[in-house]
């Protein structure tokens, strides 16, 4: 037990160096670009729209690009990592080693999470050049960041197992991830939505996370709130299940 | 006891696809031994390798590592295996001392002790100035050097070595060759795959030819050696004249000063010379033609 978590350190410690050394290319782009959507939708459309449960359009996007931040970087932080490691066959250095499956998925996905973390808490921080966000309970969210950056660490982890080439390793946030995203509720309340359209946004996993992190700022959500820390904890532990059943099986890492 | 350090039991491999790497190998390598197993490419060196190590799924077969079965006890296994695979697998950006410390990270060693296992590995192997260099600034025979540092951080008492000295150059290689042999003599039994027969022949004590999936040859060199039925030697003589006769001998005449022999078991380089001798002329060098684990070797290959 205390080999592995020595080896669980050194794969933490390997993948928050990589994460800092080329921080233009990790930390930088979700930074300006969440800012680009403050100024953008938040100050030049934002001023221009009506208040949202009480709070300013601006103040209510925050939640959710914070956490599309913490999405996007957390999953694509493993995702990368992983195929990097897979393509230069450096993820031999611990296959020949005594690691435990369970210290390979967490190594890569704790670096996965502390991106997303970091990420997140930058975002957040640029956030105060436009609003005051208030915060309603912290412990909600902290519990939403925190099981997000978890599921979405865990899902680039199966992206990673499954990628062949490069191209793999961005279908799924192209395709898939982004679109889920933006349809998550970030910009808009579903409950503005028609009934249609509300019901279609309900099997997006997305919409539960957005909704109920900024829940944890205002203490309002679409959702109700303990409905989306299911659904959360839920999805955290089917893609958690699904990483340790492929490294134990070595799918897509021994031929 | 003196176990095996490798016992492998009808081992085999069938890649996806169909591919029969290995139909049933057995071998054996003694502990402390210097083993060669040579090979053609894809005759399915690197599949045992990976299968020793971890990194590839057996078909069927059993194989052990100091009597201990991988299928039980990998993880207690890998503990005691280095490996110095073929290709260059480490991460280009990463700094030289910083690969060499996470591998012993990945063994349980602490860091405070794998900074000072570092020092004294990448000192011996020359490497010590370059280790705030990242590896993909290293020339070819650094990396290889890098590569075998990296595998003996956790001091095994197996090291795997995968054609280790490709493409490196000739002093290099023979500065290899140094490290590897104290290194054996220190305990730490050597399995060895190399496209250099001369290596082979240098450095091990024991070899296994394997051909096609299947070992077709085992035993020590000297052993191996023996069952060669015929030498080549290029001879150099002072002179060829026309009406030489040597009908005891198959030979021909390579240039005016220069002939090749070839010699049978049942004779020797004694009856050779003293024809010359008779005939009036004198060898002033005698050597053998190629190597001659390498002839064995092509021989089987070719049969």
């Amino acid at each position: 037990m205390y080999l592995q978590l020595i080896a669980l350190q050194s794969i933490v410690r390997r993948e928050i160096v990589r994460f800092l050394r080329i921080w233009v290319q990790t930390l930088l782009p979700p930074v300006i670009t969440q800012t680009l959507y403050f100024v953008i939708f938040g100050t030049f459309i934002g001023s221009q729209l009506r208040e949202i449960n009480g709070v300013s359009y601006m103040a209510f996007i925050v939640p959710g690009l914070v956490m599309m931040a913490v999405i996007n970087s957390s999953f694509s932080n493993v995702v990368s990592s992983f195929f990097g490691s897979k393509f230069q066959r450096n993820l031999e250095e611990m296959l020949v080693a005594p690691v435990k499956p369970w210290v390979m998925i967490w190594g890569f996905i704790s670096g996965g999470i502390l991106r997303g973390l970091l990420v997140g808490l930058l975002v957040f921080f640029i956030s105060f050049f436009f609003t005051w966000p208030s915060i309603h309970n912290f412990g909600i969210i902290l519990l939403f960041i925190v099981l997000t950056a978890v599921l979405f660490s865990m899902g680039g982890m199966v992206n990673g197992i499954f990628a062949k080439k490069f191209d793999d390793v961005q279908i799924f946030p192209t395709f898939v991830l982004i679109p889920l995203t933006y349809f998550g509720g970030v910009f808009y309340s579903i409950k503005d939505l028609p009934e249609f359209w509300q019901t279609v946004s309900q099997f997006n996993p997305v919409l539960y996370m957005v909704d109920g992190f900024r829940y944890g700022f205002y203490g309002f959500s679409d959702v109700n709130i303990w409905f989306s820390i299911f659904i959360l904890i839920a999805f955290t532990l089917i893609v958690g299940i699904i990483n340790a059943y492929l490294i134990r099986k070595g799918i897509g890492l021994k031929s | 006891m003196n176990m095996e350090a490798i016992k492998i039991e009808n081992l085999k491999k069938i890649y996806k696809g169909g591919t029969h790497a290995l139909k049933g190998i057995d071998l054996q390598v003694g502990t402390g031994d210097f083993f060669a197993l040579l090979g053609a490419n894809g005759a399915g060196k690197t599949t045992i390798i990976g299968i020793l190590t971890g990194t590839v799924n057996k078909t069927g077969g059993k194989a052990f590592i100091h009597g201990m079965d991988i299928d039980k006890v990998h993880d207690t296994i890998k503990r005691d295996v280095g490996i110095v695979p073929q290709e260059f697998n480490f991460n280009i950006f990463e700094k030289v001392e910083d690969i060499v410390v996470t591998q012993a990270g990945f063994y349980g060693l602490k860091r405070h002790e794998a900074l000072k296992r570092a020092e004294k590995i990448l000192k011996d192997l020359n490497l010590w100035d370059k280790r705030h260099q990242k590896s993909m600034s290293l020339s070819g025979g650094m990396k290889r050097r890098l590569m075998i540092a990296r595998a003996l951080i956790h001091e095994p008492k197996l090291l795997i070595l995968d054609e280790p000295t490709a493409g490196v150059d000739v002093e290099l290689r023979h500065g290899m060759w140094e490290y590897l042999t104290e290194l054996n003599k220190s305990g730490v039994t050597i399995l060895l795959t190399t496209h250099y027969i001369e290596e082979a022949e240098q450095l091990c004590r024991n070899v296994a030819i394997i051909k096609e999936g299947e070992i077709v040859k085992t035993g020590s060199v000297k052993e191996l050696l023996t069952t060669i039925d015929k030498q080549t030697y290029v001879v150099e003589v002072d002179q060829i004249a026309s009406h030489v006769k040597l009908d005891d001998f198959k030979w021909s005449v390579l240039d005016d000063r220069t002939v090749e022999v070839e010699v049978d078991q049942k004779k020797t380089l004694n009856n050779f010379i003293t024809c010359l001798d008779k005939e009036g002329i004198l060898v002033r060098d005698l050597r053998p033609k190629g190597n001659r684990l390498e002839k064995l070797f092509l021989n089987i290959l070719n049969s």
